[in-house]
């Protein structure tokens, strides 16, 4: 992958709101790349800046959110931040598909879908309309909606929650996009149409080779479908690395603290869950260090003064931490390391 | 336990709402929200109640407290039915917290009027005597005094429905129902509200009839688990017995699809089910699974099987359990 350049190159981005309170930043120094073909998951919890980080790579976020200078997001080398609207949204929608956890809002009720994702193929691919719903049908073949011909006239409420997601699935991938941003695609689906989403998504990009960021709080869904994790708290990054790296040996007390908080489907159940003590703090009442400092059990007086960079670790991850969990085994046992001040 | 009363039991409990098929048409037509659900909840144990949208789970959870009245069957609290507890008294044993907690706490009082209010409603205690319950109460939920004095909007998911609790305690019930009271939380939140919820039952040694769609929460905290398809209970067992040998084909797939927080066993056995959920309205015929039940046979299609017994002690509704069962060991 070194080789080639990668598809897209999120460089620095910082992201702004100004508030009668102050400055908020829910995304700040935030810098990854996904290569071709890959399924990269970035992952939080709410207010972590999960969804900003997705939605200024299509230009979709709030207009009160603004980016710092140095902010850049290179699509195949252009500057998606300094795109003019028009060219932006040339890319939307052709060259970058998405989906969104609420099919309901996403899709136009007085429409029926085949017109709906029809007329989105004309516009971007510049071909009739016959044949752009002929190969509108096929997507959503493609999506395996069975009795598809007839479905084409359906409004979305004719459809369940699990068929729309199709149909979106169907809609974002029509005109070829090279890469699919997936927020929280599955979260409001039933556990079992869940599972048959998750496996066509993971279909289709073996079929066409797409690359996909797959936004999501579900720790579950990332280990079954990402190649590669960035787990965010606060507006930062604070571990990344290949998937099985991430779940068997996290070196950041906090993505350490997620995984544990999960309670396990298979063995015996613990009478208590290694909760992460402690509520995710306000952006405007950040802690001065370590932003997880406050909730973490391995802090020490230099996570409360000086917040640490993003570094590569030896083992590959990229963590942001004093103290990252090193040794093998060593897990959060919720046991309070003194401080080690070096 | 077994000897002991269970203190809520439902029998054949029934909930069928009407929906009309046309303004002028006289025909009508019946949402079969609960169809014949039985099963007991014994002083001190958490019933775990898991299914997916519209399987009846939250109708249940709403005829227990006493907020839906069945169409048929009925519920005994502590041996005596619903219906012949006056509202009041029912409130007092008999409390729910919610899955959102933006429209279940009014956000116009402050949360210590809001854990107070059930008191103040039972006529409980002088104003004194009710604040420093309050206090107590916020404390119990870890949350402190001050807290009090603030409004539901200046707190966090994880703390308002901290509070939520505080004011299912008020009255110190004997069971609760938690109705997907940690589905929208984040979850380390999640975890510290299990927890919370596992320490009270401790402490206070009430019930809880727990609903949610999340199987893993579930498991945490229940000690026996409803398994829940289209209105009707499909299979019950020991949180233990379930998990570890599940026997309807239908606890099977959704066991099987919950996402395993392991890239290692990404690529395991998997039962994913075809199509869709069918509407409650019109359920079908025979066994409701049958459509999408990867064993089904003609057999199936006809007769609706009935609960009973299996090898391990729990309940399971299948036509298919005795031909299945040396299959499913092989496996």
């Amino acid at each position: 992958m070194s080789t080639e350049a990668p598809l897209l190159e999120v460089k620095h981005l910082t992201a702004y709101i100004k508030t009668p309170k102050g400055e908020i930043r829910p995304v700040q120094d935030v810098s990854f790349s996904i290569g071709r073909g890959e399924i990269v998951a970035l992952v939080g919890e709410s207010g972590s800046g999960k969804t900003v980080t997705s939605l200024s790579i299509v230009g979709l976020n709030a207009k009160s959110i603004k980016y710092r200078p140095e902010s850049s997001i290179l699509f195949e080398g252009k500057d998606l931040l300094k795109l003019p609207e028009k060219e932006l949204r040339k890319i939307r929608g052709r060259d970058i598909g998405m989906i969104f956890q609420d099919p309901m809002s996403s899709l136009n009720p007085v429409h029926p879908i085949g017109k709906q994702i029809a007329e989105s193929i004309v516009i971007h691919r510049k071909i009739g309309y016959a044949k752009a719903r002929q190969k509108a049908l096929e997507m959503l073949q493609k999506v395996r909606i069975p009795d598809a011909e007839r479905r084409l006239n359906d409004y979305p409420h004719q459809l369940s929650g699990g068929m729309r997601q199709r149909v979106m699935i169907a809609a974002a991938l029509a005109c070829g996009p090279k890469l699919l941003i997936a927020d929280e695609p599955t979260t409001a689906l039933d556990v079992t149409i869940q599972a048959q989403i998750l496996e066509l998504l993971k279909e289709l990009q073996r079929e066409t080779g797409i690359s996909i960021l797959l936004i999501t709080h579900d720790l579950g869904v990332v280990a079954e479908v990402a190649d590669r994790v960035i787990v965010m708290y606060c507006g930062k990054i604070v571990e990344e690395g290949e998937v099985g790296r991430i779940f068997e040996k996290p070196l950041h007390p906090y993505t350490r603290g997620l995984l544990d908080s999960i309670p396990p489907l298979h063995g015996s159940s613990p009478e208590k869950l290694k909760a992460i003590p402690g509520v995710v703090p306000n952006l405007l009442e950040l802690p001065a260090g370590c932003r997880f400092s406050n909730r973490c059990f391995r802090a020490s007086q230099r996570c409360f003064e000086r917040e640490p960079d993003l570094a590569r670790h030896p083992s590959g991850n990229l963590v942001s931490c004093w103290h990252p969990l090193e040794e093998e085994g060593e897990k959060a046992d919720g046991a309070k390391s003194t401080a080690r001040l070096s | 336990m077994a000897q002991s009363q269970p203190l809520v039991s439902l029998k054949n409990v029934k909930k069928y709402y009407p929906v009309g098929s046309g303004i002028f048409s006289k025909k009508i037509q019946f949402v079969k929200a609960v169809d014949g659900v039985s099963f007991d909840i014994a002083p001190g144990e958490t019933v775990g109640l898991v299914g997916e949208s519209g399987c009846g789970k939250s109708t249940i959870g709403r005829m227990v407290v006493g907020l839906v009245k069945p169409t048929e069957g009925e519920i005994h609290f502590e041996g005596k039915p619903l219906s012949e507890y006056r509202k009041k008294e029912l409130g007092k044993q008999l409390q729910m917290i919610f899955q959102d907690t933006y429209s279940s706490l009014d956000p116009r009082m402050t949360v210590a009027d809001i854990i107070a209010e059930p008191l103040v409603i039972h006529g409980i205690g002088t104003k004194a005597e009710r604040r420093k319950r309050v206090d107590e109460l916020l404390e119990r939920v870890g949350l402190a005094s001050y807290h009090g004095k603030r409004y539901p909007a200046e707190f966090s998911g994880g703390q308002r429905q901290r509070i939520g609790i505080a004011r299912a305690l008020a009255l110190k019930p004997k069971l609760i129902v938690c109705d997907e009271a940690v589905s929208a939380l984040d979850v380390s939140i999640q975890a510290q509200i299990l927890n919370l919820l596992k320490e009270i039952q401790k402490d206070m040694g009430l019930s809880y009839l727990f609903i949610s769609h999340g199987i893993q929460a579930v498991k945490h905290i229940s000690d026996k688990i409803a398994v829940m398809y289209l209105g009707k209970i499909v299979e019950f067992a020991d949180k233990e017995e379930l998990f570890a040998s599940p026997r309807h084909p239908y606890t099977k797939a959704l066991l099987s699809a919950v996402p395993i927080p392991d890239p290692k066993l990404r690529n395991r056995e998997r039962i994913i089910l075809k199509g869709d959920l069918p509407s409650p309205s019109n359920p079908p015929a025979g066994c409701r699974f049958h459509t999408r039940c990867p064993v089904a046979t003609e057999r199936c299609r006809q007769a609706d099987p009935p609960l009973v017994r299996t090898s391990g002690g729990g309940l399971a509704a299948c036509l298919l359990l005795e031909d299945q069962q040396p299959a499913a060991r092989a496996n």
